[in-house]
């Protein structure tokens, strides 16, 4: 009856997510008296997960779940559910964790509540706050399942970190046929991506055109930020679609967003809300973005930012 | 090939978000109703397929009789039939279970829905639907190209994108990629008139259970005034994201 948890890899190492969702988990299992079981696909080394509350954790191992497969992915986490009789299952909001979801709900006829961002305020009836609306509204909602899945939003729960060890054990588990087969993945791997930054440095149509984005990667840069863009960037073809944010992009979830040239236009807002400071660098003193922000700069980004990359590595360099 | 397109009746974009009823219910006073910008693309997707390969076009929606002009719209556009469960939609589950109901009776090759629906959010339906009618499944997908039965798809990943090959039946969750922007319709006159003469089929729904109830809605708390730094004083704003905001 302990939570479980789907832990997250990316080439066998856990991913920053996965401690978020362990401290989740923790919460629960705290609230509920029980303790807190973590399934992981194919990861190398779990034993960190003790610092972040688990106490066991079930390894699977498989060459054919190599690549991510939601079915396949959903279907082990499913089978490691039902022998555990665990009936709580919190999982991140990563691009895969929000694939598998619906599949392992439908699996354990479980209710899912998706972008959750704070522990359980009721444990019966089971009762959980999320976002909705893009971050223009929060939802209380009830799990009137037995089992239930909890999607937790990045950066909404951070990390807690306490003492213990973690168990591993390895599950060996059955692969159904999978339906969906890689052929080819391009990713930078060198780089933040937006869904696990912590700062994230965004620039809008205000910055004139595509050659103008050395500054920002600079910025972005010295931060170690993930750099993103508002639509009609990425419409005019100036960045990758992948860097669009906002109601109909990416959601950012980050904890210092800086919007460069961005006038703050409702959907925009909308995407990047759920992050916690927001500055903006805008030459209009009247732009929307100068309500949203917690700090801001009036004036030309391409005297500011290049300034403030200067400060920024004076900064870093006394730390 | 025929394509069902599933629609979610959204408020538009600009829309102030209120709530009545104790906060327990949206507030649709003065809102506009659009169709859920992921679907839209998907739907334009679903509309080349038609004019570049030959396809028949379904939309459907779950809900009450005030989201018809949604799908009229949809059928402007160019679908061929519309399809409206007669229900009001609660949760993400019970939507999926009319929605599969409908796949099933159709018999579709592909079913095209949004990633997400910008009102609730729950990014659960598309998947759902195809655990439910035992199809194949691509997540956040930006591009699809069919040849008979075999589809390769691209989806995106965070931080890049990844193509797989795959098989109809087939379930996508669609979004900004599918088409380019500059592709997205908006009906002229001659569509709006031919959609009055499509068929707008209103189904009962099946039985089915709330798996999750909506409690009550709160609005964020007022945000505070922006601390402006003149761009002359730039440590300050270092100064002040490092002592008081406390994030970097
Ligand atoms: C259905 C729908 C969905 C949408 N979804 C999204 C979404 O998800 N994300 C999104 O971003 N938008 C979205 N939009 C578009 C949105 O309405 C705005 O058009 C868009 O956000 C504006 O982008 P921008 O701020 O980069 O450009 P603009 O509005 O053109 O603003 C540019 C800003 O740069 C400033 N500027 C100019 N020169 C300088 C300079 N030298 N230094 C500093 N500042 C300067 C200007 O003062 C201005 O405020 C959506 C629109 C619709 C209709
Ligand atoms: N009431 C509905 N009727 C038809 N399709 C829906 C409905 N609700 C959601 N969908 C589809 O499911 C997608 C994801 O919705 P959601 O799971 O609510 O985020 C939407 O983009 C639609 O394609």
């Amino acid at each position: 009856m302990s939570v479980l948890v789907y832990t997250e890899s990316e080439q066998g190492t856990l991913k920053k997510g996965a401690f978020e969702v362990a401290s989740y988990a923790k919460a629960v299992a705290s609230q509920l008296e029980t303790t807190v079981t973590a399934v992981a696909i194919n990861a190398n080394n779990t034993s960190a997960l003790g610092n972040y509350g688990v106490d066991k954790v079930l390894n699977v191992t498989n060459t054919q779940l190599e690549t991510f497969n939601a079915k396949g992915y959903a279907s082990v986490i499913k089978q490691v559910a039902e022998n555990e009789s665990a009936n709580i299952i919190i999982v991140s909001s990563s691009a895969d964790s929000k694939y598998l979801a619906p599949l392992l709900a439908v699996g354990l006829q479980a209710g899912y509540a998706s972008n959750v961002i704070e522990a359980p305020t009721n444990t019966s009836p089971f009762t959980i706050k999320r976002t909705a609306f893009t971050n223009k509204a929060f939802e209380m909602i009830q799990i009137n399942t037995d089992t239930k899945i909890i999607g937790v939003s990045n950066n909404s729960f951070g990390l807690v970190e306490t003492t213990g060890n973690a168990s591993a054990e390895e599950f060996s588990a059955n692969i159904p046929d999978l339906g969906v087969q890689v052929k080819s993945t391009d990713k930078v791997t060198d780089k933040v991506t937006i869904a696990d930054a912590d700062i994230v440095v965004s620039g809008g149509r205000g910055l004139k055109g595509p050659e103008n984005w050395g500054m920002i990667e600079e910025l972005a840069n010295v931060l170690g930020a993930a750099t993103a863009c508002s639509k009609p960037v990425s419409d005019l073809g100036w960045r990758p679609h992948g860097e669009h944010v906002g109601q109909t992009g990416k959601p950012v979830a980050s904890n210092l967003y800086i919007a460069i040239g961005i006038s703050g236009a409702i959907q925009h807002l909308a995407g990047i809300n759920a992050s916690k400071v927001k500055v903006v660098i805008n030459t209009d003193a009247e732009a929307p973005f100068f309500k949203a922000a917690d700090y801001g700069v009036v004036g030309d980004a391409f005297e500011v930012v290049p300034q403030l990359i200067e400060k920024l590595k004076a900064f870093k360099a006394q730390q | 090939m025929k394509i069902l397109v599933c629609i979610s009746h959204v408020p538009d974009t600009t829309s102030k978000i209120n709530f009545t009823e104790g906060d327990t219910k949206f507030d649709t006073n003065g809102v506009q109703f659009v169709i859920n910008p992921n679907d839209e693309f998907g739907l334009t997707r679903a509309m080349w397929f038609k004019e570049k390969q030959g396809a028949n076009i379904t939309v459907v929606n779950v809900g009450g009789v005030e989201t018809e002009p949604t799908l009229r719209k949809a059928l402007a556009i160019g679908a061929d039939a519309a399809i409206r469960v007669n229900t009001v939609a609660t949760d993400g589950f019970s939507v999926a279970k009319q929605l599969a109901n409908v796949v099933n009776d159709g018999g579709y090759d592909l079913v095209i829905a949004g990633r997400e629906s910008i009102d609730y959010n729950g990014g659960m339906v598309p998947g759902m639907l195809a655990a439910l009618t035992n199809a194949n499944f691509v997540n956040n997908c930006i591009n699809i190209e069919i040849d008979g039965n075999s589809v390769s798809a691209t989806r995106e990943i965070d931080g890049g994108k990844e193509t797989v090959s795959t098989s109809l039946p087939l379930v996508i969750g669609g979004q900004k990629g599918l088409v380019n922007e500059s592709d997205l319709r908006i009906p002229n006159m001659r569509g709006i008139m031919m959609a009055r003469k499509k068929p707008l089929t209103v189904v009962e729904p099946v039985a089915s259970n709330t798996e999750t109830t909506s409690v009550k809605f709160e609005k964020p708390a007022p945000k505070g005034t922006v601390t402006l730094v003149s761009p002359d004083n730039l440590d300050e704003l270092v100064s002040l994201l490092h002592n008081e905001a406390k994030v970097i």
